[in-house]
């Protein structure tokens, strides 16, 4: 069992809860090519947890090791204080993690409103006799989810696309309505990586908003990836720095921004 | 209404009949070829193999008698009961889920992530695979397969058209199989199943995510394996509804796995990913070939039934690929 300790309050007075999922000692090999050695950290519960580090760091693989689209070698995820055994992506959806990805993974044949809903799938309890034979209650249960999902498009200012086909949007919205369906599942964690990738300043400004509304307003645990270091600094309460597939700093923006470490691998440092 | 006009109207309504089981069996391969991508060559036999598996279950036929026989010596045939038709459909229907299943597990699961091409040629092989299973399991004679569907022309309608040939004594009525009536009944309650169940419950949202995109389809918790499962039962069932008109009109033979080719124009037409689309292209290609051929046999001969679906599917090809209900192919540069 994990020790569960107190929080922490952040530099703007939120208070942290204890740790919600730890990572230990994970390693993780592509053939000979180890993408993470021997990482370990923790995230705790109501934070911004970013994860940084220069191009091929490791960073998306251990996003991806977090919500089960690759499975660790070595080392353990706990998971509100069990260990989680290899496990496929879909049930790890549906244990409340919840991701968007790097190059953005939505249906684009179908609605923005469809592609939200599809996020409330676990949610949905009738399952497929009990719609073929009890219409009622299903179109009740959907009518559930579909309040739910109205307030999460309003919560991301996107009532105007609800009914356009995703293949039609510009690039930035598709990356708010990928949040949207990640938060329409209510999830414990929320997985976002590089949510601000290709965005202009005024884009970048708004879904820095939305991260911090999302954390503020459902108390939502977040980890995130980017490469902005403005935004990074800004927004995450801790982050951990990645280079080489190695963790080189871990702490919060003012730490991580005075390691020698970090310093040198984004820098350069000379070799002798 | 002249004599010519109405024997065109005749031969377009026996058009109508054929083309819904061109549909039945183009609906199948829609359904496959949305949620996986996958054509699926085998449909046709899955049709020929459900009913098979109908008529052998409803005469209480022994499967693998031949092999049992030849191994043991012994000489069983027949259980010596006969299956009452609604209880052998449900039973059928089990063996399509389970087959479904198999697929999964056996075929599909092993092909994840690869080209198109090679689940196609996967899909060649179990067509071959099953028309074997089903001579082995029930044999290769033409069976009788009787559901309790009406067959016969249609004397009721008969009746109520004759008064269109406004007293002309060459003409006593449109003739239509009851069979056609019945068929078409059902194709529509099947579609109308489809479409209410793809949009509007959970599991066709899923249905249609894990068609759009893996990945995305796996982060918000769909297990891609269930989805795939549950495609091929429907397909399945979808085979089993097209076996039995095909069966009940021409008898269970295997010739009806060739029906599968006549398929393919019509999903030309109508577009692979269009549940409507594969009715309307299956209704368009019946009747235009049945018309085609009222009007051209006096001038290049008979015969043009064979190729007329394949002409109007090359036309398509040339100037809307994507077929009438397909959805539009657009690159963004």
């Amino acid at each position: 069992m994990l020790d569960q300790t107190e929080g922490y309050t952040t530099a703007d007075g939120r208070q942290i809860g204890g740790v919600v999922m730890e990572l230990r000692n994970i390693t993780l090999r592509f053939g000979g090519v180890e993408a993470i050695k021997n990482i370990s950290f923790d995230i705790r519960k109501g934070e911004i947890r970013a994860i940084i580090g220069p191009n091929g760091a490791g960073k998306s693989s251990m996003l991806n090791v977090i919500s089960g689209f690759y499975n660790p070698q070595e080392g353990d995820v706990i998971y509100k204080g069990y260990k989680r055994p290899p496990m496929r992506p879909y049930k790890v959806a549906r244990m409340g993690i919840a991701r968007t990805f790097q190059n953005i993974a939505l249906f684009e044949g179908m609605s923005v409103l469809d592609n939200i809903m599809t996020g409330r799938i676990n949610h949905m309890k009738s399952g497929f006799l009990s719609q073929a034979l009890w219409w009622g209650a299903a179109a009740r249960e959907e009518a559930e989810h579909r309040e739910k999902v109205e307030k999460v498009i309003d919560f991301l200012e996107i009532q105007h696309i609800r009914k356009t086909p995703v293949a039609r949007l510009p690039y930035g919205l598709k990356k708010r309505v990928e949040l949207a369906r990640a938060l329409a599942a209510e999830p414990q964690i929320l997985l976002l990586d590089e949510p601000m990738a290709g965005m202009n300043v005024e884009e970048k400004e708004d879904m820095s908003r939305f991260v911090l509304d999302v954390n503020d307003e459902f108390g939502t645990t977040i980890v995130l990836i980017e490469h902005d270091m403005g935004v990074v600094m800004d927004l995450s309460d801790r982050v951990v720095v990645m280079d080489y597939g190695k963790k080189i700093g871990d702490g919060t923006p003012d730490e991580v921004r005075n390691n020698q470490a970090v310093i040198d691998a984004y820098l350069g440092v000379a070799h002798d | 209404m002249p004599l010519e006009i109405l024997q065109a109207i005749e031969a377009a309504i026996n058009g109508l009949s054929t083309g819904i089981m061109y549909a039945l069996v183009a609906l199948g391969f829609v359904l496959i070829f949305k949620a996986s991508g996958i054509f699926n060559f085998a449909q046709g036999v899955m049709a020929l193999f459900a009913a098979l598996t109908l008529v052998g279950l409803q005469s209480g036929q022994v499967p693998f008698a031949h092999i049992i026989n030849a191994i043991f010596g012994t000489s069983v045939h027949h259980f010596g009961w006969n299956v009452p038709t609604i209880l052998a459909i449900p039973l059928t229907i089990l063996v399509m889920v389970a087959f479904a299943w198999a697929v999964e597990r056996v075929v599909l699961k092993h092909l994840v992530n690869q080209e198109p091409i090679i689940l196609f040629m996967a899909t060649i092989g179990l067509a071959f695979f099953l028309e074997g299973l089903g001579d082995i399991m029930w044999g290769a004679e033409v069976k009788r397969l009787d559901v309790g569907i009406p067959q016969g022309g249609n004397l009721w309608f008969e009746e109520n058209t004759a008064w269109l040939g406004g007293g002309n004594p060459d003409f006593f009525g449109f003739y239509i199989d009851t069979l056609s009536l019945v068929a078409l009944l059902i194709a529509s309650v099947l579609v109308t199943g489809l479409v209410i169940f793809s949009q509007y419950s959970k599991q066709g949202r899923a249905l249609r995510a894990v068609a759009d995109d893996h990945q995305a389809a796996l982060s918000v918790g769909i297990s891609l394996r269930f989805i795939w499962v549950l495609t091929w039962s429907i397909a399945g069932i979808v085979a089993l509804v097209a076996g039995i008109i095909w069966g009940s009109k021409s008898g269970v033979q295997f010739s009806l796995s060739l029906i599968a080719l006549k398929a393919l124009p019509v999903l030309i037409l109508g577009g692979f990913t269009s549940i409507p689309g594969a009715i309307v292209g299956g209704l368009i290609i019946g009747v235009g070939e049945k018309l085609f051929d009222f009007y051209m046999q006096p001038i290049i001969g008979g015969a043009t039934e064979n190729w007329f679906a394949y002409m109007l599917a090359l036309v398509f090809l040339l100037f809307r690929p994507q077929g009438l209900f397909g959805e539009k192919i657009i690159e963004r540069v």
